[in-house]
């Protein structure tokens, strides 16, 4: 046998298997009903696990985004600062973010075509619902034993059918989401404790390298005033202490006598 | 003739199409015996796309069992094996 047929053998009986039937067709109408609601609110669900699994992809990758730009700033001031190495050192770990969100982006996309599928679904199944409770109504009113059952069993192995498509779509969905779950979960790890966000933490140990690159004449020049400062009047350190003390100094001179002329000094 | 393309929706297919559906299944049924991947995406394609273009699709507020149902466009053999196995269709 094709495989045509025997998938479609296979997974009508696994559809019907879906829908008890009752003695009288009208129970087994309303059965069938309740259960359909019931898929539809399970459908919801699943659409709106797909559609938080997508949004936090979409956050490490706007992280990732941010670190990759940090780390290629770092690049250029680095080799603005003629230092090859770290600018090496900052291209090579936006190079390893790069390759992270471009699979994040490949499963990014895969959700994103999950969910439409499965909006799409919920669609057609709120249809079929809507239309289904209404022919059962019309079914139940008219109700002749002889031919309703024949009705009655079309409208209800075909609502089983979707059921059961619904149900598949659901079950491809949900392994994706698991999926995904564990890989963004290895990915927020591989942030907190290893290469990744680590590169973003070494990237400030390499901007603060950067910075006392830069910083490092100015220091020089800082050093040098403080020194001449200290050797040339010892008083002119005090400076740093003198604002809180100067009203302190002037109500009670005496628990201070060494910084009242310093005072007199500044002003 | 209706044919259910699963995740898509139902199709009403003209009886004088089925001859086409059995020789686009045959490919289908080597590519899955294969296990080629490729070869299978495109018999399956093959055979979606002939249902597209010959059927017509039925509105969605349409109730009624299909005579053919077909696995989705983006399945593959492992998805295909799956149902054909004893997984059951509706989970929790």
């Amino acid at each position: 046998m094709g495989l045509m047929r025997r998938f479609s053998s296979i997974f009508k009986a696994k559809a019907s298997k879906t829908l008890d039937k009752y003695e009288d067709p009208r129970e087994t109408l309303d059965y069938s009903y309740e259960r359909t609601l019931e898929m539809l609110q399970k459908m919801r669900r699943a659409v709106a696990d797909v559609a938080t699994s997508r949004k936090r992809i979409e956050l490490q990758a706007q992280q990732l985004q941010r670190s990759a730009a940090k780390l290629e700033g770092q690049a250029k001031q680095a080799v603005s600062q003629n230092r090859e190495d770290l600018a090496r050192e900052a291209l090579t770990r936006r190079q390893g973010i790069a390759t992270q969100l471009t699979d994040l982006q490949a499963q990014h996309d895969q959700l994103k075509a999950e969910e439409a599928r499965m909006v799409e679904g919920s669609q057609r199944l709120q249809a079929k619902v809507d239309a289904f409770r209404i022919r059962k109504e019309t079914m139940k009113a008219n109700y002749t034993a002889a031919e309703a059952q024949t009705r009655v069993n079309e409208a209800i192995s075909g609502i089983g059918e979707e059921m059961g498509d619904v149900g598949l779509a659901m079950q491809r969905a949900e392994d994706k989401v698991a999926q995904m779950q564990a890989r963004s979960g290895a990915l927020d790890e591989l942030m907190a404790s290893g290469a990744l966000d680590d590169a973003s933490m070494s990237s400030d140990r390499l901007q603060a390298e950067l910075d006392r690159d830069l910083a490092e004449p100015a220091v020089e020049a800082e050093l040098a005033r403080l020194r001449g400062e200290l050797t040339g009047s010892s008083t002119t350190a005090k400076q740093l202490d003198a604002p809180a003390e100067d009203a302190a100094g002037a109500q009670a001179p005496t628990e201070a006598p060494a910084e009242a002329p310093v005072e007199e000094e500044r002003r | 003739m209706i044919v259910r393309i699963s995740g898509e929706g139902q199709f009403d297919v003209p009886e004088g199409h089925v001859d086409e559906l059995n020789r686009l299944d045959d490919d289908l049924t080597k590519a899955v015996d294969s296990g080629d991947e490729a070869q299978f995406t495109t018999a399956l394609e093959a055979l979606l796309a002939s249902v597209r273009t010959a059927g017509e699709e039925l509105p969605a507020d349409w109730i009624g069992p299909s005579d053919l149902v077909l696995p989705s466009p983006d399945a593959t053999i492992h998805e295909v094996r799956e149902v054909l196995g004893d997984e059951g269709l509706i989970p929790g």
